[in-house]
């Protein structure tokens, strides 16, 4: 009896998740398939579920056609940039912060902890005129420079609670060896701490990489804007670009623009699950 | 973080065994660390470009925005000094600033609720024995992550008046759906079920809460003779309550914040975001157009300022409510 009821719950539960799932991927599903279609299949009624023929030259019309491949560069090289300034300044200061007996050491980093709870609202007007001021606006100094100045206080506390679980013995005895500090970290901590080196780059990477409001107050011409911008730009100037009519936004090429956006995010999802999921839980048993 | 720590484990297997090779005994006391001055020169060496960049990204800007709350500054002339006349401006003349207020309060009191309930709810499925429960965890988990650029594209392609999937099927059914992302009565709605589309963050959080609970409870419980109910109202949500505090929390402040999803809800329409009729004209949004749109820079200061003495009012609040209801174990 008991295992009777227990086998018709298990496919209670399943058929809930399985309805919920269906839920989840169907926008995804619907903006790959609309990618695939013609302009005439997309206006259809009633709708084309699939594409009769699916074209695969959609992409290549945003990429080569509307220069799309400049914005994804555009978004890789900031997304680069702020992961190796997050990774090289961030590393230290964790260390520096879990390892070294320094007055106020935890009032400071209680200091650098706060700064989270601090709306990017309140800081950007002083930010834009500082910028602006140095004629950084339209450049990415203003994406980037932060992050090599251990912008990332989460990765900061991240990497401390990490290293902090490794045994002091074997840096000490590192030390005994005549190894410097500097090559103490990057070569005997960081090595032992790459699950969480791996996580604090995953998530600075879809921090930059998603980011729409940075790029939108510093970034004015067409030929700068990141993946985001670029997309809402498109949609803005479709009807002007395709020489469609009033109204007819050409939806198979923006929805071939935002999977050309969602697919690195997808794949590094798929390469490294547990490194997310990891870096999410870790997030709330901190709370 | 199972996984890691074994895999951690071995690495730290392989370099203690390196290090016991290399230190010859009889050295073991001397440690160059001892020395604070050298303690000191090291730590300000590898903190000091984040000590920094606090000070000059964080709290210099911070402390420079609260000056230009009480200031007029267009950018192009210098800031000058205007007393509260910011603050009584958007409290008393603003025709944007209360109905900002409005649509977030709303956005806030309808979406964390739901979104919470949600995750709460599927992570509790995810946590019974069932089969691919990785798969699950993916499927549900990964919208969170995708750029909300993208992701309101695409509701929005759905949800078109005429073009859009959802009115086509409806049309299928003899129905004729409203427009939905341009109609002042939908269009906040829809921003709720976007945002919702991305409640995998929080079933994460829950996730890892549930995995914490010790198996012995349920069977003391079940043993005990407490029903499915009971045993959630009296072994899970207790134990879970720091992390479910922790996500109400996070909820509320992420959705004051509110701007991406607004911003893009406009401009992937093809109009200027806060439309219809400021339906969507969310707080951070409105801020951000008085800015850099209007170069009401001051004005916006304020207005920062203002979000910022109520996130901070709600954490503190939060912290003095939850020592009633939660519970930290030990």
């Amino acid at each position: 009896m008991e295992h009777l009821r227990t086998r018709r719950l298990d496919w209670t539960v399943t058929l809930v998740l399985a309805l919920g799932a269906l839920v989840m991927v169907l926008p995804l599903a619907w903006m790959i398939l609309t990618s695939l279609k013609t302009f005439p299949e997309i206006l259809r009624q009633p709708p084309a579920l699939l594409p009769a023929d699916a074209q695969w030259g959609n992409y290549r019309t945003v990429w080569e056609g509307f220069a799309y491949y400049r914005f994804f560069l555009n978004s890789a090289f900031v997304a680069l940039m702020v992961i190796a300034g997050t990774v090289l300044t961030c590393c230290p200061a964790a260390y520096a912060f879990a390892f070294y007996d320094v007055r106020h050491r935890e009032l400071i980093f209680g200091l650098l902890l706060s700064s989270l709870m601090l709306p990017a609202q309140v800081t950007v007007i002083p930010l834009f005129k500082a910028f602006a001021a140095l004629g950084w606006v339209n450049t990415y100094l203003p994406l980037v420079l932060p992050a090599w100045f251990g912008g990332n206080i989460f990765g900061i506390f991240l990497l401390r609670q990490f290293f902090r679980t490794l045994p002091r013995s074997l840096i000490e005895a590192a030390r005994i060896d005549g190894a410097s500090e500097w090559k103490i970290l990057w070569t005997l901590v960081v090595p032992m701490s790459l699950p969480a080196v791996l996580t604090v780059v995953l998530f600075t990477f879809l921090w930059s990489w998603n980011d729409l409001f940075n790029p939108l107050v510093y970034l004015h011409s067409e030929s700068a804007y990141t993946l985001p911008v670029g997309l809402l730009h498109f949609i803005a100037r479709a009807e002007q670009l395709t020489g469609g009519s009033a109204g007819q936004v050409p939806w198979h090429l923006v929805m071939a623009l935002a999977t050309v956006m969602v697919l690195p995010v997808v794949l590094l999802f798929v390469a490294a699950q547990k490194r997310f999921v990891e870096g999410v839980a870790a997030t709330g048993v901190k709370g | 973080m199972a996984t890691s720590v074994s895999e951690w484990r071995q690495s730290y297997a392989a370099v203690n065994h390196s290090l016991t090779l290399v230190a010859t005994p009889g050295s073991t006391t001397y440690d160059p660390m001892n020395d604070r001055r050298a303690q000191a020169f090291w730590f300000w060496l590898f903190a000091g470009p984040a000590v920094a960049g606090f000070l000059l990204f964080s709290a210099g800007p911070m402390l420079h925005s609260l000056w230009l709350a009480f200031c007029n500054y267009d950018v192009v002339a210098p800031p000058q000094f205007i007393g509260l006349r910011n603050f009584a401006y958007l409290l008393f003349h603003d025709p944007a600033f209360w109905p900002s207020v409005q649509v977030t309060l709303v956005f806030t009191a309808v979406q964390v609720p739901l979104a919470v309930a949600s995750a709460l709810g599927v992570a509790l499925l995810l946590n019974q024995p069932v089969k691919a429960r990785g798969l699950w965890r993916a499927i549900f988990f990964l919208p969170s992550i995708l750029p909300q650029a993208a992701s309101v594209a695409v509701f929005v392609y759905i949800f078109q008046a005429d073009g859009g999937l959802l009115n086509r099927l409806l049309a299928l059914a003899g129905v004729t759906g409203p427009a939905w992302t341009t109609s002042p009565a939908w269009a906040l709605p829809v921003i709720v079920l976007i945002s919702l589309w991305g409640f995998g963050y929080p079933m994460v959080v829950f996730l890892g809460g549930l995995q914490n609970v010790p198996r012995e409870l349920y069977e003391a419980a079940h043993i005990d003779g407490a029903d499915a109910w009971g045993r959630f109202r009296h072994v899970t949500l207790p134990l879970i309550s720091p992390v479910l505090f922790f996500n109400v929390v996070m909820g509320v402040i992420g959705a004051l914040k509110v701007f991406d999803l607004a911003y893009a809800f406009g401009a992937a329409q093809g109009l200027i975001p806060g439309g219809p009729a400021r339906a969507t004209l969310f707080y951070g949004l409105n801020l951000y157009q008085q800015a850099f749109t209007y170069f009401h820079m001051g004005l916006a200061s304020a207005m920062a300022w203002l979000l910022f003495a109520v996130i901070v009012a709600i954490t503190w609040l939060n912290f003095r409510l939850s020592r009633r209801w939660v519970h930290y174990g030990d």
